[in-house]
């Protein structure tokens, strides 16, 4: 087949060239850490939740990373979440509280644990492979719990020390440190997986998500792939945890249980799957209303949650950025 | 000539059923070759073993020279087999010009970079473009494939595979489910195919066998009834009764 290229025709020449930077910062990307800058100054009352906020963030990042990007399906991500937990934990509790290598370390952790299970639980897929990834989770649940001696059990690791940041910055009690401590390392994260997902490999794995069968028929080796970013994935998950694990100075079984892998899932869901930005809206959204149910009607609070989950799933399929999505085109439409 | 492929003794039963019965088979460089059968004689089955998407239960399957009887389907790819599916499989949710970009990004190894942006790539996204253009799939190249028309997205099929530059084609009833006013595109497609690639069509629609297959096996239970010209094909007589049908009169 001849196939003549004619580039002259400008309409395809711009049509290519947009197509090919589709990687490129668009001015609204700058909005959440505005928002968070603003945050940090008008909230300063509540700057411990906002860095929870913030690290949790990461973890939602990392499971729309597999999830969203990726399609693996996972109902199991506390296990990286906790993994990473623990290991910053212990090493503060242990004698070395530097934080940063401890965020390391963690990544680490819990990108191993990723990498081993991620090799022999990813060659299922669908309903098996959520079983696996909760078995997993379950899995390191009960290794924490049996193992109290080093870990504290049931009661939660005490006694950690968490250094001060670069020797400098100690942790004070209004949470500054730890909000900008948590800030940093989200870009971080985000300018990471912001450069995975437009990646040639970020775009393959959109194709394992859309049609695996495809991917092994283009020659994709799909299962190194899958691994590979199940691997990143749980380190960011990893990193989440630890830092969740430094600012709060305690760890808990709760990092581990499948209440946190689902109620990610539901915050990334809130805010929309696939797209980056669904982890900057749902997580706050979820954690703020959580945070006000919980004052306003501490006794019957996840009811209100439910409920409002319920009307999200009926009402505006592909969480907040699904419906932002329909509305600028239905309003194209209209024009 | 020299062979493309071929298969000495391919075996694959399922339980009791037998769907590859020692299928001795030979496709030569830049043939164009038919394979047909009634249903469930075993031809899909066939492709899935030759592309690897299947594992025989005996028997070799060569590519050129080489033994690829346990080459992974990704790897027998990178050799230049390539097949299309009989229902869609494309990705759905993404562009024309997507869906053919990620074909050639695998072809040519950059798919594993996850640093550099996948648009760097230009060289990929303009011959996938140029692609389109050539089956005639330019003006759709940004919709994505949930809003093409069937028959468009059975020439995007035919697009991604040939974004793999593949040695040997095998084309799993391209125009099944086609209407009929849009198989000629189709045909005609299949027909610009370089000379150099050689196809093995499998195919219900008579029409589209006999105007491009110049040979054409005939496979029956899993077992290959006969192979020869499609003259010699359509005037045999056991063909004529398992599969053609009497009253049709083809070419």
């Amino acid at each position: 087949m001849t196939a003549s290229l004619d580039r002259s025709t400008g309409d395809d020449t711009a049509m290519l060239d947009s197509f090919a930077r589709r990687h490129r910062f668009y001015p609204f990307e700058a909005l959440p850490w505005i928002v968070a800058v603003i945050a940090f100054f008008a909230f300063s009352d509540y700057l411990a939740l906002l860095a929870q906020i913030l690290a949790t963030i990461i973890f939602a990042l990392s499971v729309d990373l597999a999830l969203g990007y990726a399609g693996i399906v996972t109902l199991g991500h506390a296990a990286f979440f906790g993994a990473g937990a623990y290991t910053a934990g212990l090493l503060a509790a242990n004698g070395w509280g530097e934080p940063l290598t401890g965020l390391l370390a963690a990544a680490v952790a819990a990108g191993a644990i990723g990498f081993i299970s991620g090799a022999v639980i990813l060659r299922t897929s669908g309903l098996t492979l959520l079983m696996q990834t909760l078995v997993v989770a379950a899995m390191l649940y009960e290794l924490a719990n049996k193992a109290s001696r080093l870990t504290g059990g049931a009661d939660g690791l005490q006694g950690m020390q968490v250094w001060p940041i670069f020797g400098v910055f100690k942790f004070d009690m209004f949470g500054r440190t730890a909000f900008l401590y948590c800030f940093a390392v989200l870009f971080l994260c985000w300018l990471i997986v912001r450069t995975i997902v437009h990646s040639a490999f970020g775009r393959s794995l959109t194709g394992i998500r859309e049609n695996v069968q495809r991917m092994h028929a283009i020659g994709a080796p799909v299962n190194r792939r899958k691994v590979l970013v199940y691997t990143i994935s749980a380190a960011l998950a990893g990193v989440a945890g630890a830092l969740i694990a430094q600012t709060t100075q305690f760890v808990g079984l709760g990092v581990l249980s499948l209440e946190r892998s689902g109620t990610i899932l539901i915050m990334l869901i809130i805010g929309g799957v696939g797209q980056l930005y669904g982890a900057f809206i749902g997580v706050p959204l979820y954690m703020i209303a959580q945070d006000r149910f919980a004052t306003v009607d501490p006794v019957y609070w996840y009811f209100w949650i439910g409920l409002f989950m319920v009307l999200l799933v009926l009402f505006a399929r592909g969480g907040v950025l699904g419906v932002w999505a329909r509305w600028r085109d239905w309003s194209k439409v209209r024009k | 000539m020299n062979r493309a492929i071929e298969t000495v003794q391919l075996c694959k039963s399922f339980g009791g059923l037998v769907v590859a019965d020692a299928i001795d088979f030979r496709l030569d460089v830049g043939a164009r070759h038919a394979l047909i059968g009634p249903n469930g004689a075993g031809k899909t089955t066939f492709v899935n073993l030759v592309s690897g998407a299947l594992r025989p239960g005996s028997g070799r399957i060569m590519l050129g020279d080489k033994d690829i009887t346990v080459l992974k389907q990704d790897q027998r790819v990178k050799q230049g087999l390539v097949r299309t599916f009989q229902i869609n499989a494309l990705f759905r949710r993404l562009s024309v010009l997507e869906n053919v970009t990620l074909a050639i990004a695998e072809r040519e190894g950059f798919a594993g970079d996850f640093i550099r942006p996948a648009g760097r790539y230009r060289a990929a996204i303009d011959e996938a473009y140029a692609l389109l253009e050539a089956l005639g799939l330019a003006p759709e190249a940004m919709k994505p494939i949930t809003d093409l028309a069937y028959g468009r997205q059975r020439i995007t099929e035919i697009a991604v595979a040939l974004g793999l530059k593949p040695k040997v084609l095998l084309l799993d009833e391209p125009a099944a489910g086609v209407p009929t006013r849009d198989v000629g595109i189709i045909i005609e497609v299949i027909e610009r195919l370089p000379s150099n690639i050689a196809v093995l069509l499998i195919e219900h629609d008579m029409d589209l066998v006999f105007r491009i297959a110049k040979r054409i096996t005939v496979l029956v239970s899993g077992r290959i009834l006969i192979e020869g010209a499609p003259d010699m094909i359509a005037q045999d007589p056991t063909v004529r009764q398992v599969y053609l049908g009497e009253r049709r009169q083809p070419c």
